[in-house]
């Protein structure tokens, strides 16, 4: 197995872990850990495509790697878009979770319930 | 095809493409610098100029009758970024740059810069109105999959906070959710364009249009990316997050987000799929695309049926209306590919005035009775003549009535389906027509029968204008000549070999 191929396994199993986390865990923290999971995957990805050197057979493409910077900086901003806007509902309900039915019926603790 | 994109190079007017796009992000970095007291004033100062180029770019295009085209920095693709302007994308433009100033002069009573200290929520909405613009010129006039991944993703962010600017904490869930959703489909679409980067080399849409085969890769790589994208534009079954977005935001943000920013999403798959990969045989993922679409068409109408707010119906009834757009894709390959597109074209144009119309109607008779809810509306429509008014009209287009531009889009669209032996898509549309005229018999028939209630408030008249003029350019689509259609067909080699 060649190092390319064992990356792009690891970026394919990123991908499945991440979409696996956004569907199968309700709060929303981990959600956004999910996409950052998927995201890396991605970036993988993208990765062994510069290596192949796709574009015009070079040792290694730099097309890539700059979509791959672009790629970062926009998953960073979505993330704190993200985590902004769970910590506004954290402070406005006392929980985190995405289910108006929990915030009535929180613990007086504030702690999140699922 | 790439010569052709270079000879196309330095075509007159090309230089009001990226013009089309700096202007709202200029608009958005003053109103950021200059802060809360200016950023009314910069929106809607700059917005006649947005509308000014838009409708420059679209003269252009239909005198030379060619797309338009613009190399950044003059580095051509594939090193280079190109922006293109088809019929196709000159509507658009048209469109978003008409209806994000309605969505402003009617929002300026909710978001009027305070006259004592600086408040946050007009300076975002403002700022944001601006930004989204900006991203959908991006989106409209890009001709290269990964400036199209910026474009969408700037869209998200300027559309996410406008669900949650009044900041309880129901606006705060949707808006979060509605951010999950659209993130989990830009990772799947920059996963898709990965692919094919890997595959041809290429992200310029005129090349790899070129290049382009069927195998496995490729099916890949278009799954992944149509995937990411019917999540954003909020096609059954993923259109969980709409409903509770559209209808809690304010109703000028409803209204761009309801009106123009799933579009955005829609051109694209638009652009994916009659554009890039034309080469592959589109009829079985079209039917797909088709029969999610028929499933948006059955399953949304029913549900605004059952709404017990009126936000909340027309929110529902957005999701009905988006799945009507999808049932051009089976339909573009054959002699009656060209109804079909035109059709699809005219639905999203119909949609997008009729729904602004709508929501701002509907915001309108929140603020003057003091809520929504659609038991209470009893004799409303006397009270409140002309919101009602423009809220029917906008209605006729949903339901696709004559005359309207709902009715010409779906009457092409049944012209297609029909003529292809695709039956099925032309009985889900008169289904969906018979079950959106029952629910906004729902809304309108209790609202003219009945007392007249008592209001909170009048509306504004110029309010009240705003949202009658935009259904009334919903109705005046039904009136499009034929050269409407011609210019709409600019730039589509796929539709114009197959007509022959």
């Amino acid at each position: 197995m060649t190092s390319a191929t064992l990356a792009g396994l690891v970026g394919a199993a990123l991908v499945g872990l991440g979409l696996y986390g956004l569907i199968a865990t309700a709060l929303p923290l981990r959600k956004i850990l999910a996409f950052n999971l998927m995201g890396s995957g991605v970036f993988l990805v993208f990765g062994i495509v510069a290596r192949k050197g796709a574009a015009a057979g070079l040792q290694s493409d730099p097309v890539p790697q700059a979509m791959v910077i672009t790629g970062i900086v926009v998953a960073f901003a979505a993330s704190a878009l993200a985590v902004a806007l769970v910590l506004r509902l954290f402070n406005e309900t006392g929980g985190a979770t995405l289910d108006p039915d929990a915030w009535a019926k929180r613990p007086p603790d504030g702690a999140e319930s699922e | 095809m790439t010569l052709g994109v270079t000879a196309l190079a330095a075509s007159a007017g090309g230089s009001l493409l990226p013009l089309a796009i700096l202007v709202p992000a200029l608009g958005v970095l003053l109103s950021l610098v200059l802060g809360g007291r200016q950023a009314e004033r910069i929106a809607l100062g700059l917005m006649p100029f947005e509308l000014a180029i838009a409708v420059a770019i679209a003269a252009f295009v239909g005198r030379s009758g060619q797309p338009l085209v613009y190399s950044l920095a003059g580095y051509e693709p594939p090193l280079g970024i190109a922006l293109k302007a088809d019929g196709f994308s000159a509507v658009m433009l048209v469109t978003a740059a008409l209806i994000a100033p309605a969505a402003g002069l009617f929002a300026r009573a909710n978001f009027a810069t305070p006259a004592g200290i600086e408040k946050r929520a007009p300076l975002v909405f403002w700022t944001l109105l601006q930004g989204l613009q900006g991203a959908l010129a991006l989106i409209f006039l890009s001709g290269d999959l990964f400036n199209l991944y910026v474009g969408l993703e700037l869209l998200t962010f300027a559309a996410v906070p406008l669900v949650s600017l009044d900041g309880r904490p129901e606006t705060v869930a949707a808006a979060l959710r509605y951010l999950l959703f659209a993130l989990f489909g830009s990772v799947f679409y920059l996963l898709g364009v990965a692919l094919m980067y890997g595959a041809y080399g290429a992200l310029d849409i005129a090349m790899l249009a070129s290049r382009i085969r069927p195998e496995p890769a490729v099916w890949l790589a278009a799954g992944l990316m149509t995937a990411g994208l019917l999540a954003k534009t909020a096609l059954f079954p993923l259109h969980l997050w709409l409903p509770p977005a559209h209808a809690n935001a304010p109703a000028a943000a409803s209204a761009v987000l309801s009106g123009l920013v799933v579009k955005g999403s829609f051109f694209l798959v638009v652009r994916l799929w009659f554009d890039v990969l034309s080469p592959l045989p589109g009829l079985i993922p079209g039917a797909i695309l088709a029969a999610l679409g028929s499933a948006a068409i059955l399953f949304g109408s029913v549900l605004a049926l059952r709404q017990a707010r009126l936000k909340l119906l027309i929110a529902y009834s957005t999701v009905a209306q988006i799945g009507y757009l999808f049932l051009m894709f089976p339909l573009g390959q054959g002699p009656w590919a060209a109804d079909a597109f035109s059709g699809g074209v005219m639905q999203a144009l119909a949609h997008a005035f009729a729904k602004a119309a709508m929501f701002l109607s509907a915001g309108l008779i929140a603020e003057s009775l003091g809520h929504d809810r659609i038991t209470g509306l009893g004799g409303a429509a006397r009270a409140l003549p002309v919101t009602f008014l423009a809220l029917g009209l906008g209605g006729l287009s949903l339901m696709g009535l004559p005359p309207s531009g709902g009715f010409a889009a779906k009457w092409l669209l049944m012209k297609a389906s029909i003529a292809s032996g695709q039956w099925v898509w032309a009985a889900v549309m008169a289904a969906g027509g018979l079950l959106a005229g029952g629910y906004l018999y729902r809304v309108l028939a209790p609202a003219i029968s009945g007392e007249r209630p008592q209001l909170k408030k009048t509306p504004a008249r110029s309010r009240e204008s705003v949202a009658l003029v935009l259904a009334l350019i919903a109705l005046l689509l039904a009136f499009a000549p034929p050269a409407f259609f011609a210019f709409l067909a600019i730039g589509r080699p796929a539709a114009g070999l197959a007509l022959q």
